[in-house]
């Protein structure tokens, strides 16, 4: 709550960030954790049969993975931090305050990581024969491991942060690192790498094999025996985990609501799924009986489907997580569930610190408002933008100018009706002012100007303060 | 004087409401070692990039830079990855030894802090286009080969602007309300001056890096660079590391006296004047390799970097005493902020506990009126919100509460105009059945008597 607080209207923080975490998610997944034990793997029938063509084809793809994973990959990973500093300092900052070591222990895991990738890419050609080619496989088994380390952490806190455990009431690290969600999720992000990978290289091997080749033919059967291996643990992982998130869920929010929400979901998602599960083993089956049958261009299509599928599980692991960011203790807007009580007694402006007023009154209603909209709306919402109030509204109350009770009403309950979003966290009169903004916003569309560009405003010291010097 | 002292408030902020994993004394040790390991790969990314490009260019006049040039390029690969992989470590500790702080300085600055990421994506990747086309490119595309080197090394260049603005903002919560963006951060504090102290720094230990990684013993010089000699390179970049330490002692006095004065103290002139003297026997040394002969060149080589290292944890210090020194007062102020607000949380916990509500109207059972407010925000009496009026919904369920309670457990959608109901199950039967009668009650058209028909009363 208190920083001086980022704000893009227009794309909205949520999709800037989602933009960034997103492809971390994307490139990591398959193209690191999945990826690396699948060319060692490569690697090492290579090494087996005595095929240096087999070798050098499982040196290429490392390339590619190493240009991918040590530019985007590793940048936007740090930038989930920077971003996150940006979009929800309350969050991250405490967050890092629970789980300081776990991070300060991946991040070892992650340098190791560097280190390891650096080398098993910079010294392919150099450790080539005997004991330095065992050498070498042994590296990328150690960074297939370390990668996978790198994720086991941080599903801890993804996990964390949409069920807390018994964390709330013991404040134990441990419980707060093996919170129920955690198991289910590591072994369907994990099986979901392995699977994303194989998509990803039965694609990319056509651009370094020869078409009709003997390489091709064993390669498309290697990668597809490799997909049909992991997809039926992904399903198994995803099923349990299935299981798991609206028990979650349901101990976070109001049942109803979200079960509502989740099945309108749940059902179309699940033909989804379905069809691509399905599709994908019907082309690894191919693969497998008669790999020359496998057209190039039929294999962009699983590996898209698949990115796909986690960016829309990501989205609505995200969505399940509210109205927190951290589940029983914080809101999504950075409002504490213990201190809502206080806000809403005495008035959020009343603490807050970077505002342009701490009391509303009649004639700084508007300005007050608008300070309300950024504490305790602008980390969702946009004013006219992506998720927009002005659109929210419109929904429910057309366009004709919309009525001043009605929106009292709304706001002071909505957390009754939409049970992700947060109770309103200021008192009546801040109520009132951030009506008579909303008003205002809907007559003028002018958008809002976040700290970035507008800078801060602390409002004149209290009469008591100033009387001495 | 009242105005300036106005100007002067800076605002006082809450912390976060958690303890320090980590008492504050061993985090700062742990801040500065690891911002020097990761500044020590900085440098040398910075420094890599620069002279790449440097020697690239020469290369056009004599060839054999042109190798030189490609060789320091192999380094930026392993130093830039190690720059950024080692920077999150420290990250973590200054976002948790001063949130308050460097999270604000990110919000002010927040456009061009978040810029860092793809900045550092191109960056990189210019870098690996630029090593990987480096024998390709060749004739007439050269020029686009080295224009490519210098988009990166300038990539490199401007990236650290950024961190630099940002601790340097930090330091001032009283300067916080002037800024408004990015490139109005950077006229507070001294970033300009710590800036070049920085790129003339990246110079230096790259200076000497590459003196020493050249003539390491298993590099391939004669297959490589034939035309060089290992003492020739040595004390190429011997020299190169010798007069970019000159310059700070231009650099550096312009970095001490532009510092603003809040957070000078005896304790760090002492620091600094220690950093001072260990400098010139640094130099001293430097010069000393550079004029020996050819085969007694390098014996200095590892007592200089030990001084090195020894200069730069003094520098590291410095900079940390200035920080604390001068977020101190501040710091306290926070602290006392915090305390505050959290005594009076705590109060209003224990009122909500001992069931004394928040210290207002103190709720009771829930009543009709009271779980109507679930549906206020679409329903009124007379008027059309975003549903049905209680007066339509009086004629439809006017005999029929019950059929309202099934209808809020499981809603369909009846009224295309209006946006679907959400369930409100979670209500539980009896507050569902409360709310019924309230409505039709209040639906009901005047005069007419609640509940109807076959109601009692």
């Amino acid at each position: 709550m208190d920083f001086p607080l980022y704000f893009l209207d227009g794309i909205g923080n949520r999709l800037m960030f989602a933009i960034i975490a997103i492809t971390h998610v994307l490139i990591n997944h398959p193209l690191a954790i999945g990826a690396y034990p699948l060319v060692v793997a490569l690697e090492f029938w290579g090494w087996r049969k005595g095929r240096a063509d087999i070798d050098e084809l499982a040196r290429k793809v490392t390339f590619v993975l190493f240009l991918v994973t040590t530019t985007l990959g590793a940048l936007t990973g740090v930038g989930i931090w920077l971003g996150a500093a940006l979009i929800a300092p309350f969050g991250i900052g405490a967050l890092l305050r629970i789980f300081f070591w776990a991070w300060f222990i991946e991040w070892f895991v992650f340098i190791a990581e560097v280190v390891l990738v650096l080398i098993y890419w910079l010294a392919w050609k150099r450790w080539a024969e005997g004991r330095m080619k065992k050498l070498h496989m042994g590296v990328g088994v150690l960074l297939a491991v370390m990668s996978w380390f790198t994720m086991a952490v941080i599903v801890a806190i993804l996990g964390f942060m949409m069920g807390t455990g018994s964390w709330t009431a013991d404040q134990n690290f441990m419980s707060a690192f093996f919170n129920p969600l955690y198991a289910p999720q590591l072994l369907f992000r994990t099986a979901y790498a392995m699977l994303g990978a194989g998509l990803f290289v039965w694609f990319l091997q056509f651009f370094f094999t020869e078409k009709g080749s003997d390489l091709r033919r064993r390669a498309v059967r290697f990668i597809s025996i490799w997909v049909l291996a992991w997809t039926p643990v992904c399903a198994i992982g995803a099923v349990w985990y299935w299981g798991r998130v609206p028990e979650a869920a349901r101990a976070n929010l109001d049942v109803a609501l979200m079960t509502q929400k989740y099945s309108q979901w749940n059902d179309s998602f699940l033909l989804i799924v379905g069809s691509i599960v399905g599709l994908v083993l019907l082309i690894a089956l191919i693969g497998t009986i008669r790999p020359k049958v496998i057209p190039h261009f039929v294999l962009i299509i699983p590996f898209v489907l698949s990115l796909y599928m986690l960016g829309h599980f990501e989205r609505a692991r995200e969505f399940l997580r509210k109205p927190h960011v951290v589940a029983d203790y914080m809101y999504s807007n950075g409002v504490r569930m213990d201190e809502l009580p206080v806000f809403q007694r005495d008035g959020m402006l009343t603490y807050a610190t970077y505002v342009r007023h701490r009391t509303v009154t009649e004639s700084n209603k508007l300005e007050a408002g608008e300070d309300m909209f950024v504490l305790a709306c602008s980390r969702c919402h946009t004013t006219t933008g992506v998720n927009a109030l002005t659109d929210k509204f419109n929904t429910l109350y057309g366009s004709d100018p919309w009525d001043e009770a009605a929106l009292n009403a709304f706001i002071e309950n909505m957390h009754l009706s939409r049970t992700y979003m947060p109770p309103f966290p200021g008192n009546d009169k801040e109520l009132g002012a951030l009506v008579a903004y909303l008003q205002q916003l809907q007559a003028t569309k002018r958008s809002v100007l976040g700290a970035q560009t507008r800078g801060v405003d602390v409002p004149p010291p209290r009469a008591t303060g100033t009387a001495s010097n | 004087m009242n105005i300036p002292y106005i100007l002067l408030t800076p605002p006082v902020p809450r912390d976060l409401a958690l303890e320090l994993p980590l008492d504050p004394f061993s985090l700062e040790i742990l801040l500065v070692g690891l911002f020097l390991l990761h500044i020590l790969f900085v440098n040398l990314m910075v420094g890599g990039a620069i002279l790449t490009v440097f020697f690239e260019l020469l290369g056009r006049l004599s060839a054999r830079y042109d190798r030189l040039a490609r060789e320091i390029g192999k380094t930026i690969t392993v130093n830039k990855s190690l720059a950024v992989v080692l920077g999150v470590g420290p990250l973590l500790c200054i976002s948790l030894l001063y949130t308050a702080w460097f999270y604000a300085a990110n919000g002010l600055t927040g456009n061009g802090w978040i810029l860092i990421v793809p900045l550092v994506i191109l960056a990189f990747l210019f870098s690996y286009a630029h090593k990987y086309t480096w024998e390709r490119w060749t004739g007439r595309a050269k020029q686009h080969h080295i224009v490519l080197g210098a988009a990166s090394a300038i990539l490199f260049m401007s990236i650290p602007f950024i961190f630099l603005a940002n601790i340097n903002l930090m330091l001032f919560p009283d300067r916080w309300t002037e800024v408004s963006g990015f490139f109005s951060s950077l006229q507070i504090g001294n970033v300009f001056p710590r800036y070049f102290h920085f790129l003339t720094a990246s110079i230096a230990i790259t200076g000497l890096f590459l003196s020493g990684w050249f003539s390491r013993k298993n590099f391939p010089m004669e297959r490589v660079m034939p035309t060089f000699t290992r003492p020739e390179v040595r004390r190429m970049f011997y020299k190169l590391a010798f007069w970019a330490t000159v310059a700070q002692v231009a650099f550096g006095p312009l970095l001490f006296v532009t510092l603003p004065s809040v957070g000078i103290t005896f304790e760090l002139l002492a620091v600094i004047l220690t950093g001072v003297a260990l400098a010139a026997i640094i130099l001293a040394m430097m010069w000393k390799e550079v004029t020996s002969a050819d085969h007694r060149i390098g014996r200095l080589y590892w007592p200089i970097v030990a001084a090195f290292t020894v200069l730069v944890v003094f520098m590291a210090t410095g900079r940390h005493v200035y920080r604390e020194a001068s977020i101190d007062d501040h710091r306290q102020l926070v602290v006392d902020r915090t305390d505050k607000f959290q005594a009076v949380e705590l109060a209003t916990l224990m009122r909500i506990e001992a069931g004394l509500g928040v210290g207002q109207a103190t709720a009771t059972g829930p009543t009709g009126e009271s779980v109507f407010k679930n549906c206020a925000a679409c329903h009124a009496v007379d008027k059309v919100l975003a549903a049905p009026s209680l007066r339509e919904v009086y004629s439809i369920y006017a005999d029929n509460p019950s059929g309202i309670v099934d209808w809020a457990k499981d809603p369909g959608v009846k009224r295309p105009e209006f946006a679907p109901m959400p369930s409100f199950a979670h209500l539980g039967d009896e507050q569902l059945e409360l709310v019924a009668e309230y409505m039709l009650e209040v639906g009901a058209p005047e005069g007419q008597d609640s509940g109807s028909d076959g109601e009692s009363m």
